[in-house]
């Protein structure tokens, strides 16, 4: 039996966990390599870590961190954030990271993708991709939801993994912070769309939010951030909470 | 005790030493024929494209080397995959340890299979203190059906092996390194076998 994912992300900023309401207004709050070991010891699946200033002379500090994380925690983590080149995935990869995760580079060259699933393996590459909807469309972001592009979601995600992608981490701008749940119906719609695992990001608030998404949508795994880092919820409990919903999950 | 992780061009074996790392082992990571055969244990894991992979292997005489070897050995992933007869990935001939045939998932769901999936039918020392239905992480396309050889058994599209034994050979199709308390103590159980 496949069990659904629980994933926390967590947003870095100079060596630390922030996170954005609504991208804006970032707040601090701890050591990624604590909360990293914190979440593995009780019951995350996988940890997402995102690099929300990563630039280029950033990458070998990065590294560093990633190498801090791998040491500490025994379940699978994906690092994203600023990854453009072959090399930038080789670097995480190395570092320790099970996954990257991409987003700007993949729409700006989307060969990036290809190239990387060929050098890796698909399973290693994940898109992440942030939208939000406008005249009845959902219209893709980039750099961090601030840079609008001409490219809509399902047929962006379905060209993703056609390149080759592994794994799609869908975050619902207009959901994202507000913890009103996850954005239901594009959710339903890229599991139905694509082969490739879904994994539900924004909007996350209580448990019940949590229940809704994996039993309205396909979605693998849903992820959150401030929920966990303020402990709002614990994701013993919210498992506990899944289980007696039936929803298949790793106890 | 001295461990050896076999280094060789497939993919991300950081992991695996570090996991060891956390178990107070620091493992050797080698392609050296005369460490690997005077280590204690051999740990051969593996992510990556099986035929490509044994072309390596052949390259520098390794093929040969691990199917002599009379301590534990443990494969992971394609390290598993490679220590059976053949894979369809490829269409490569393999080290012939687990006459079994790697194949892929039809695609009824989705390929590959990722993520914490439960293991039935646990058998032997691998497994000791490890409750059945206990979740472990997968990263897989291609699989082996269960066999004479099978020690633990899940079920995505198919049922099959998701561990098997023969003599001091051992391997998983699942990552130990990667599946938190539950695989902490399957690479212990290996290391104290």
């Amino acid at each position: 039996m496949l069990a659904k994912r629980i994933i926390p992300c967590l947003d870095i900023k100079d060596g630390q966990t922030v996170k954005g309401i609504e991208f804006e207004n970032l707040i601090d709050v701890g050591d990624p390599v604590e909360l990293g070991k914190y979440y593995s010891d009780n019951g995350a699946d996988e940890l997402v870590f995102l690099d929300i200033t990563a630039s280029h002379e950033k990458r070998k500090t990065l590294s560093r961190l990633v190498t801090r994380i791998a040491k500490q925690i025994s379940i699978p983590f994906t690092v994203g954030g600023g990854i453009s080149s072959i090399a930038d995935a080789e670097t995480i990869l190395s570092a320790g990271a099970d996954k990257i995760s991409v987003n700007s580079a993949a729409i700006t060259s989307p060969g990036l993708i290809e190239d990387i699933a060929k050098k890796f393996g698909s399973q290693f590459i994940v898109l992440a991709v942030d939208a939000k909807p406008e005249d009845g469309k959902w219209i893709v972001y980039k750099n961090g939801g601030r840079i609008k592009t001409n490219l809509e979601l399902f047929s962006w995600a379905r060209q993703t993994q056609s390149l080759g992608c592994g794994e799609i981490l869908f975050t619902s701008m207009n959901h994202d912070g507000t913890k009103n749940g996850f954005a239901l119906d594009p959710l339903k719609k890229l599991t139905e769309t694509l082969n490739i695992p879904v994994i539900a990001s924004g909007g996350a608030g209580s448990i019940d939010d949590f229940i809704e998404v994996f039993n309205y949508s396909n979605v693998e795994a849903a992820l959150a951030a401030s929920v966990f880092h303020y402990q709002e919820i614990e994701i013993s409990i919210l498992k506990e909470g899944l289980y007696k919903e039936k929803i298949p999950v790793r106890i | 005790m001295k461990i050896s992780i076999i280094k060789y061009n497939a993919g991300n074996i950081t992991s695996v030493a570090l996991a060891l790392n956390r178990l107070g082992i620091q493992p050797e990571i080698t392609d050296a024929p005369e460490i690997i055969q005077k280590s204690d244990k051999v740990i051969f894991p593996g992510v990556g494209e099986a035929s490509t992979t044994m072309n390596y292997l052949k390259e520098t005489g390794l093929n040969t080397l691990i199917p002599k070897l009379q301590q534990p050995v443990l494969g992971i992933c394609l390290g598993m995959q490679l220590m059976c007869a053949f894979s369809t990935e490829g269409e490569t001939p393999c080290l012939g340890i687990f006459d079994e045939k790697i194949q892929k998932f039809p695609p009824k769901e989705k390929v590959p299979h990722v993520g914490w999936s439960s293991i039935s039918n646990l058998k032997g020392p691998l497994f000791k203190d490890i409750p059945e239905n206990s979740f472990v992480y997968f990263v897989h396309s291609y699989f082996a059906y269960n066999n004479k050889y099978s020690i633990a058994s899940c079920n995505y599209i198919e049922p099959f092996s998701a561990a098997m034994q023969k003599g001091n050979f051992y391997a998983t199709q699942f990552h130990p390194e990667r599946s938190g308390r539950t695989g902490e103590l399957i690479l212990k159980n290996f290391i104290e076998l």
